[in-house]
């Protein structure tokens, strides 16, 4: 009876193991910048092309930086979201929009001019948005994917937490969930929002 | 190395016809030391889009923008540890085939050798133990007369008793 104990055993372990490996999303990969500020950037916003946004702005409070784009097909899917979230006034959204025109694979860039591209951007951004509700206090707009390569990002869409002082607390990689809103972001966010 | 020599290549023929690509800017793979470079260097890193690509590899579109920055990197006179820690600080030692030798990877580098010390223990137990139970076959009388029997090229040996 006991040699038969053994196997059994490693066998447990080895269930054990991958139940927990086959749970995990490998897609899910943690941000190193999680405790770190939030990398600087100066970008000019969706609404108001005079303007630049830049994370300093919002020095002072807890907001959210949520990485969207029109052809993402899950930021349609979190959207809703992100809408009625607003809309009860939890938290300042900044969207970045991320790679509106390069990243729809169908537009060659080097077929356009610099301010072609703009101009293609904000009309493709500002018409989703106002098909889809407009969630966001501002949009910046990254249209290279420069910021996107600073903020770690892989895939959209990505919502990062960010704290009072400008760190990063949190990284919500794909859509934001009702689940991960309520059992994380919302959680979190009250705790920073108590944090001088 | 089928895509270095295309792109050795592409950066040779590239070279030989400056005529044609006068007034243009120089494309980027025009330069073959960097070209280099940059394959060597990303050829060591995972694609995050597909993980199961490296960056040198992939066809997706974020490792497209990692191969420019990673060839503006080398351009601005970047160590390759500089470019390298440039991408693990914003992505994660995820990025990184050939992860970093530090406390949270320990168990991944030396776990394989700590089992293979215990399977090693494990059997040189085993075979210790296994050497006191063991005691030599003894023939049984009639066991050696049946083989005696055979060997000596008797046709009908008799059965030795035990025999199932």
């Amino acid at each position: 009876m006991k040699r038969f104990l053994i196997p059994l055993g490693l066998f447990l372990v080895l269930v054990v193991f991958l139940a927990i490996g086959l749970n995990r999303d490998p897609h899910e990969v943690p941000s190193p910048l999680v405790g770190k500020p939030a990398p600087d950037f100066k970008l000019a916003q969706l609404a108001e092309p005079g303007k630049t946004f830049s994370p300093a702005d919002m020095r002072g409070q807890v907001w959210l930086l949520n990485v969207w784009a029109s052809w993402c097909v899950s930021c349609r899917a979190e959207h809703p979201l992100l809408v009625a979230f607003a809309r009860q006034g939890g938290l300042p959204i900044v969207g970045l929009n991320y790679k509106e025109v390069r990243g729809d694979g169908e537009t060659d860039v080097k077929k356009l001019a610099a301010d072609e591209e703009s101009t293609l951007t904000r009309q493709r951004a500002s018409a989703w948005l106002s098909q889809h509700g407009n969630p966001y206090v501002l949009s910046a707009l990254d249209m290279d994917g420069r910021v996107g390569i600073d903020y770690g990002v892989y895939g959209v869409p990505e919502t990062y937490l960010i704290d009072k002082k400008g760190v990063i607390r949190y990284k919500q990689i794909g859509p934001i969930t009702p689940e991960a809103l309520e059992k994380k972001i919302l959680p979190l966010a009250k705790q920073l929002a108590g944090e001088s | 190395m089928k895509l270095r020599l295309a792109t050795l290549a592409t950066a040779v023929l590239l070279g030989l016809a400056p005529v044609a690509h006068a007034g243009e800017a120089a494309p980027l793979a025009a330069d073959p030391a960097v070209e280099a470079r940059m394959i060597s260097i990303s050829e060591e890193l995972r694609c995050l889009v597909c993980q199961n690509e490296s960056l040198a590899a992939s066809h997706a579109e974020l490792a497209e923008d990692l191969r420019r920055e990673v060839r503006s990197l080398i351009r601005d006179g970047k160590s390759d540890a500089e470019i390298r820690d440039y991408l693990v600080s914003r992505y994660g030692d995820f990025v990184l085939y050939r992860p970093p030798v530090k406390p949270t990877t320990w168990l991944l580098w030396f776990g394989p050798f700590l089992i293979l010390a215990g399977a090693i223990i494990g059997l040189i137990a085993y075979l210790r133990r296994r050497a006191g139970q063991i005691t030599p076959p003894t023939l049984s009388a009639a066991d050696r007369a049946a083989a005696e029997a055979l060997l000596a090229g008797d046709s009908k040996p008799t059965q030795p008793k035990d025999q199932a």
